[in-house]
């Protein structure tokens, strides 16, 4: 009932669910609205927030309290807590997150991070399937499957919920991506190195959008990834329930379509091209506060 | 064969100099050999996007290791690379529907992974660039070209450097953030012109 009232608030609020590189028209409505502001506003200084970001950031506070990543969370908790899979283990008895085996307070703003378990800088999806595996003997080429909920799908996959649930326990903590250990700090600096690959049909990299700062696309802002301030506006809100469709995706998702945007063949799931990009990222907003998992346009 | 070689040697000199002068990223060979790496090892085909997407191809090579600021005569000689591989239209037309245009301009479909490969592609081109001032792009990616055509006329010059610009943009700024978007075959002859006409036309919106 509540994802239905967010959606239609969002249809209601004219937040257009489309801007994006590969449905890049807005609403004709809301463009003649829009325009009458937008003509003098263009010489204006570039930090000022747009209309529909001003707007979207109101309905955001409004929806603080009956946040619909809460009912995600909560399917979350129960499968954390429930002996599953072909060993019948609990994550919530088996899966270190990096805080202790089954702790979830502060772990999503401490990932990614090294685990020495499994050699790997891993982000926090990634870990949570490796624990899934590892501890509870599902098959990763299961899970990697169908990792990310289909279009107007509202039953979000377990990983989803299970991400969800650990992010909220890190809502209002600081970031702090361990980047003193040299593995992270490797992993970030490859992160970096992908961010400035510019390849594919129209020749672009992440940094064509998401390196400089001040850059619009239509009305979007697009954050500069390379800048602390920037970074934290990618990190913000992940997982996130997404008015458009009305479902809950997580951060590796929001890495996955970026690479669609930008031409690139699919990443593979939790492979370490997604964790290098979160690290970089993740990394960049360090010592700032995390809000919880959010809604999204 | 000694200038050859003579020639070689200094650019090898040249842009090493400007590699690690550039972005701090350009200079990190090590970790710039294990992203290639990564990038190699971890995407998978969807759709219509291939593997063979992640290969850069000369031009990009260079922009990505000299942090898209290439030493001024190599640039030049890419440039000049570029331009030569466009064929202006046999018929020498180059002015199209600028009501054609229009709707080539608003269109930012075309090959993602979840594009339909058959459908035309579009010219993405509000993404970026202020055009009509009836179409609402708030957006300081590209400059604008709101009276584009008013401000430079519609001479034969300014229509072929219009054309081969959204051709091959990389013609002109060897490193440009703008897709090459004939070249790659994006966009067809023709619509290239009814974009040319959306720009030049007097009766455009863009130069009312």
């Amino acid at each position: 009932m509540r994802i239905i009232i967010a959606f239609a608030a969002a249809l209601a609020f004219g937040v257009s669910p489309q801007l994006t590189f590969a449905q890049a028209k807005p609403a004709k409505a809301t463009s003649a609205q829009a325009q009458k502001k937008a003509a003098p506003a263009a010489q204006v200084v570039e930090e000022e927030p747009d209309e529909a970001t001003k707007e979207f950031e109101k309905f955001r506070a409004q929806m603080e309290d009956s946040n619909p990543a809460e009912l995600f969370e909560m399917k979350g908790e129960e499968i954390w807590k429930q002996k599953r899979g072909p060993k019948n283990v609990a994550l919530a008895e088996s899966c270190d997150l990096g805080q202790g085996v089954g702790v979830v307070k502060g772990a999503y703003v401490a990932m990614p991070r090294y685990f020495a378990d499994a050699d790997a800088v891993m982000d926090a999806e990634r870990r949570i399937v490796w624990c899934m595996v590892d501890k509870q003997g599902f098959k990763f080429d299961d899970i990697a499957k169908k990792p990310f909920q289909g279009a107007n799908d509202t039953s979000a996959p377990d990983i989803t919920n299970l991400v969800t649930y650990v992010a909220a326990h890190s809502k209002d903590m600081k970031i702090a991506v361990p980047l003193d250990h040299p593995r992270v700090r490797e992993i970030y600096e490859i992160g970096k190195e992908v961010v400035n690959y510019r390849a594919g049909p129209y020749d672009f990299s992440c940094n064509t959008c998401h390196g400089s700062d001040g850059k619009r696309i239509r009305m979007q802002n697009l954050p500069n990834i390379s800048t602390g301030k920037g970074a934290i506006k990618g990190v913000q809100g992940w997982p996130g329930y997404r008015m458009t469709g009305g479902v809950m995706l997580t951060h590796q998702w929001r890495m996955n379509d970026c690479f669609r945007q930008q031409r690139f063949p699919a990443p593979k799931y939790a492979s370490d091209v997604v964790t290098s990009l979160l690290t970089y990222m993740i990394g960049n907003s360090n010592g700032q506060t995390y809000r919880g998992p959010g809604i999204k346009r | 064969m000694n200038t050859k070689f003579a020639r070689f040697a200094s650019l090898a000199v040249v842009s090493s100099g400007l590699a690690t002068a550039g972005l701090p990223a350009a200079a990190d060979a090590e970790h710039r050999a294990k992203a290639l790496e990564i990038i190699k090892r971890d995407f998978q085909p969807r759709g219509q996007a291939g593997v063979d997407r992640l290969a850069e191809d000369g031009l990009q090579a260079i922009c990505n290791r000299t942090g898209n600021n290439p030493p001024e005569y190599i640039a030049k000689r890419m440039e000049a690379d570029q331009l030569a591989t466009i064929k202006l239209p046999a018929d020498g037309k180059l002015l199209g529907d600028w009501k054609e245009g229009e709707k080539i301009a608003q269109s930012g479909r075309g090959f993602t992974w979840t594009d339909n490969p058959g459908l035309p592609v579009g010219g993405n081109c509000y993404n970026c660039h202020q055009i009509s001032p009836k179409e609402l792009a708030f957006v300081t990616i590209g400059p604008s070209l709101y009276q584009y055509g008013k401000l430079r006329g519609n001479s034969s010059d300014i229509q072929k450097y219009t054309y081969n610009k959204i051709w091959n943009a990389k013609g002109f700024n060897m490193c440009s953030e703008m897709p090459r978007f004939g070249h790659v075959g994006a966009l067809n002859e023709q619509q290239v012109r009814h974009l040319v006409a959306l720009l030049l036309d007097p009766e455009s919106p863009v130069n009312k």
